[in-house]
């Protein structure tokens, strides 16, 4: 009785303790990268962490015209990522939180989680902001359907609406269905820039506020609901990453190859997205969407070839 | 083997091509998609008969090299110039050539086919090839671009004709290779045409009269 509880509970408390703790890596990770491209040093990888431990000592600003409402942007931002980590199969081929249709519920976390963020920001009543969440709204009405049609693949390929199972299957099945799930990986290496703000789609150092996609939506935190968002960020980007790494992983089935394999997939993810950001020019706003639509097609295009080849 | 990953490659391309709006990067999808057509009908057969590797070299070296070198020196010739919109914007193509793909795969399980070509992307890739050829003719208004969606258009027809590779003769398909340089060739010096009458390729001024 002991012994088969205990697996899952040491799986829970591994996984998240891994993501709440190594989350912020990820960032780190990538203005190295970028860094070592531009020829810098560059700041050091734990530059979030010291960020994260200064912001919580500052005190936070509130504008008069905000309302409750402002705080429940961080929140979200914080809960729903963590949240969503529990859907996700890691280490292993399993999740600490599975059931029918946990797919549908983590595509659904993030639009509780960019409902809050938006209302927040449109709550300061700042014209930014308002850009800011319009757009990122337009793209996440985008993004969706490209996120869905690779899930839709993944549960044909595995036989059930459950994510973890989808994640393993998928893992190993690229001899099988190499070409449907290239087009899905690619569709979802789309939404994972999207979704998380990097370039080539939004650039999350950018300092002119047209130009801003996220960065608009929260310029007016301070303090710690300002750390709450920037810690928010990077599970995000945690979680979505994972279910790209995932999605590329075989699963061997020992913790100790496992683990390993699947934070080294997620070191690699980061270097990637510092290489992209480092070669890449931002697109032309309106070539965003071109993008996203074109995320759709190619998951689309995924899930049709594999429902036919 | 069936050649189906290679087929799903010529149908991404077809997308790139639609979403793309540079005229060389068209160019050299174009020619890629040439190239995969020479793999496919490789990996169709099992022993290749000297007809055989004479068509694939033939359909690599004309669709793969020849055209887009002509298409690629016609476009040096011209003078750099801003590119005219599509008639369609390039979001609204992408989509109109996704919902051509989906026609195409329902198209293609009416045809009656030999059952043998059922579970490939024979059709479906060829119907879509057809599809996006037309878009590229209709809705760009560069004439080197229509030439592009000309060529791709054919490509559709070519992979269809594939299908038929072993009751017929290699012979048609040779002729229709030489056809299409003709073609292109054709096209090249009405572009040049233009490009003299009206000083700008943009075929949308073709519908204005002139004095």
């Amino acid at each position: 009785m002991i012994r088969t509880l205990a697996r899952p509970a040491l799986l829970l408390l591994a996984q998240m303790v891994l993501t709440l703790v190594l989350a912020p890596l990820l960032p780190g990770i990538v203005n190295k990268v970028k860094a070592l491209f531009a020829g810098r040093v560059g700041p050091p990888v734990f530059q979030l962490y010291y960020d994260l431990a200064r912001l919580l000592r500052k005190g936070a600003v509130f504008s008069r015209t905000t309302t409750g409402v402002f705080l429940a942007g961080p929140a979200a931002s914080v809960a729903v990522p963590f949240t969503a980590a529990l859907l996700v199969p890691m280490g292993g081929a399993t999740a600490p939180v599975s059931f029918a249709g946990d797919a549908v519920v983590l595509a659904y976390l993030f639009g509780v989680a960019r409902f809050f963020v938006v209302l927040a920001a449109l709550d300061t009543g700042s014209a930014f902001e308002g850009m800011g969440a319009a757009r990122e709204v337009t793209f996440a009405v985008l993004a969706e359907p490209a996120l869905f049609m690779g899930l839709a693949t993944l549960a044909r390929l595995s036989g059930g609406p459950s994510l973890a199972p989808m994640l393993t299957a998928a893992g190993q099945g690229w001899r099988a269905a190499g070409g449907p799930l290239a087009l899905v990986l690619t569709a979802w290496v789309i939404v994972f820039l999207v979704e998380n703000c990097r370039i080539p789609f939004d650039d999350p150092n950018t300092h002119l506020e047209l130009t801003m996609i996220h960065e608009a939506m929260v310029l007016d935190h301070s303090g710690p609901p300002l750390a709450a968002v920037l810690y928010g960020a990077s599970l995000k980007l945690w979680v979505l990453g994972a279910l790209v790494v995932k999605l590329c992983l075989p699963h061997r089935g020992t913790w100790w190859i496992d683990w390993p394999a699947f934070l080294g997939g997620m070191t690699l993810l980061a270097c990637g997205v510092g290489v992209v950001e480092s070669i890449m020019a931002r697109l032309r706003m309106r070539r965003v969407s071109q993008a996203l639509i074109a995320a759709v097609v190619s998951g689309t295009f995924g899930f049709l070839l594999l429902l036919l080849a | 083997m069936t050649p189906n990953l290679l087929l799903a490659a010529i149908m991404l391309i077809n997308f790139m091509l639609v979403a793309s709006s540079r005229v060389s990067k068209c160019i050299q999808l174009a020619a890629l998609q040439g190239g995969l057509l020479a793999l496919v009908l490789l990996l169709m057969h099992d022993h290749w008969p000297f007809h055989v590797l004479l068509m694939a070299f033939s359909t690599a070296a004309i669709k793969g090299v020849v055209i887009p070198a002509m298409l690629n020196r016609a476009q040096d010739r011209m003078k750099p110039q801003r590119e005219p919109e599509p008639y369609v914007g390039y979001t609204l193509t992408l989509v109109m050539a996704a919902a051509g793909t989906g026609l195409a795969f329902i198209l293609a399980r009416r045809l009656p086919l030999q059952a043998g070509n059922l579970g490939t992307l024979f059709v479906p890739a060829s119907i879509m090839a057809l599809f996006t050829g037309f878009l590229l003719l209709t809705t760009r208004k560069r004439a080197l671009l229509q030439v592009v969606g000309y060529l791709v258009l054919e490509n559709g027809v070519y992979l269809f004709s594939l299908l038929l590779v072993k009751q017929m003769p290699l012979l048609v398909e040779t002729g229709v290779l030489l056809d299409l340089v003709v073609g292109i060739f054709v096209m090249g010096i009405v572009i040049n045409h233009i490009q003299t009458a009206f000083d700008s390729q943009d075929t949308h001024r073709l519908a204005h009269l002139k004095d």
